[in-house]
């Protein structure tokens, strides 16, 4: 598979390691009243879907960004590669 | 039909016409009581035991394929019983004891060989946990011994010893472990379970779960609805999938695992072999090809075919481990996919559904399985409580902690 890395262009994905599905970025806040079962799905309940998949590489042997990359599961075709950073701060999180 | 070695003979001199297709072909009836979803070597091995041992006599097996058409026809056929954790070493055994006598129970040639398997290890810090992983397995009841290098040597003269960065120092051995034909197991379990009575229906998808107020009371099939006091789900690779139908998230994800097999070869390896210092494992078919593979593509996937980083990565372990296979051909090579768990260990359990259960999680160790995997998931659907054996193989386990986590690696689920 070819990422389309957002600042490096096409990389092989042999460079990137594969954490899982993007919902990781979103770690529930620890205080809240029911932490203890939202943290149980967070860690570990997953969609795993076939078909669109939004998921997090690590480029480790690149430029060691954060990508949330969508693929299909049932076909391995990339349809959009962002920084997980920019996802991220989209959503609220490490202003 | 009874088969013998009369019955071959027989046969060989009345021109072989007297063979009957093994399983029926039935139409699904309106309601059963007990239907299993998947016509794999789990679910028809659980149809098989339901009808036989727990005397159930109104089953069906719903396939959307053609049975063994998935995981039982796609993997190394590797049989062993050589965990550590004491939730999984007893149920492996018990696994490993109906596999020894699984032929005589289903009157089924099933090239059950059991050849050996040998965990080669490389460091001290490396034999030191075999040896703990032997004695766990010695505990329940299981065989292991322990290899120096000069007995590997002995039995495994072509393995690269004296490698600058690995040398081999020895290896774990499990001696009743082994090798058997996988489709053989699929079929054997199929023609069992068609001749107690239960329906294997082919080339019907289950489309959906009908729910109401938290009970199953059936499967919509694309043959039409079919009704169920209850309901088993043994389709292992696709159970985000089937269990999503219920509206449930599972601590699983799809992944493939890569399978090949080399042109065939004159006897070179006498057992199966796996590799400490790299993924590997390797052992030769009855037909001579060698039959390997390596570790997970490591993505989310349900499309039954890798990608070649990995290949590369295999076939590399596999010339440092044994240079010899250096000029021999690959000849195929396919991909299955996996159900893996987040703690690496499987789940047999009841859902939150009434009427529901679930048998997944397999990782890439469902084929070994199969046997205890069936048995103790038609205990569960027959007498609505664990075997003893699974009373551990929780569904609700990483709510409450007690995961049973064989390499130790937490919940990513590519690592195990």
């Amino acid at each position: 598979m070819i990422i389309n890395h957002p600042l490096l262009g096409p990389r092989d994905s042999s460079e990137f390691t594969y954490l899982g599905d993007a919902s990781l970025i979103d770690r529930p806040d620890w205080q809240a009243e029911n932490a203890a079962e939202a943290f149980y799905e967070y860690g570990y309940l997953r969609d795993n879907p076939a078909g669109k998949h939004q998921e997090l590489w690590f480029h480790e042997a690149g430029d060691r960004s954060w990508l949330v990359v969508t693929r299909d599961t049932t076909t391995h075709e990339i349809s959009k590669v962002e920084l997980a950073r920019d996802l991220a701060r989209a959503r609220g999180r490490s202003k | 039909m009874r088969y013998s070695g009369f019955r071959v003979i027989k046969e060989a001199l009345t021109g072989h016409k007297g063979w009957k297709p093994v399983w029926r072909d039935p139409e699904p009836k309106a309601h059963y009581d007990i239907i299993v979803i998947g016509g794999g070597g789990h679910g028809l091995a659980t149809a098989h035991y339901l009808s036989k041992v727990y005397g159930q006599r109104n089953v069906a097996v719903v396939e959307k394929g053609w049975i063994g058409g998935g995981n039982v026809g796609r993997n190394t056929t590797i049989v062993r019983s050589n965990y550590m954790l004491d939730g999984n070493e007893p149920f492996y055994e018990f696994s490993m004891k109906l596999w020894e006598g699984l032929e005589q129970d289903l009157n089924y040639n099933a090239m059950m060989s059991q050849r050996g398997i040998i965990n080669l290890f490389h460091t001290d810090g490396q034999r030191d946990a075999y040896i703990r992983r032997g004695n766990a397995m010695i505990l329940n009841g299981a065989d292991a011994e322990l290899l120096d290098a000069d007995q590997v040597r002995k039995e495994h003269p072509y393995l690269n010893f004296d490698d600058a960065r690995f040398p081999i120092k020895g290896g774990l051995v499990q001696r009743r472990g082994g090798t058997a034909r996988h489709d053989a197991v699929a079929w054997g379990y199929a023609r069992s379970a068609d001749t107690h009575g239960v329906d294997i229906i082919q080339n019907c998808e289950v489309t959906g779960l009908r729910i109401e107020n938290g009970k199953c009371l059936g499967v919509e099939t694309s043959k039409g609805f079919i009704g169920a006091n209850k309901v088993g789900c043994a389709v292992a690779g696709n159970s985000g999938r089937v269990m999503g139908m219920a509206g449930m998230r599972m601590p699983i994800e799809s992944h493939v695992l890569q399978a090949f097999v080399s042109e065939g070869l004159k006897p070179v390896l006498p057992s199966v072999i796996t590799y400490g210092a790299g993924h590997f494992y390797v052992s030769q078919s009855d037909k001579g090809g060698l039959v390997f593979g390596g570790d997970l593509d490591g993505y989310n996937t349900y499309a039954q075919r890798g990608n070649l980083p990995v290949v590369e990565d295999v076939c590399e372990g596999g010339v440092s481990l044994m240079p010899m296979i250096g000029r021999a051909r690959l000849l195929r090579m396919w991909g299955g996919v996996m159900d893996m768990s987040m703690d690496g260990s499987p789940i047999i359990d009841r859902t939150p559904v009434e009427g529901l259960y679930f048998n997944g999680g397999w990782c890439y160790g469902g084929f070994k399985a199969t046997p205890a995997s069936g048995h103790c998931f038609a205990h569960l659907l027959a007498k609505d409580e664990p075997h003893p054996t699974t009373t551990v193989y929780r569904l609700d386990r990483f709510r409450t902690g007690r995961m049973i986590d064989e390499k130790g690696v937490g919940n990513q689920p590519n690592l195990h």
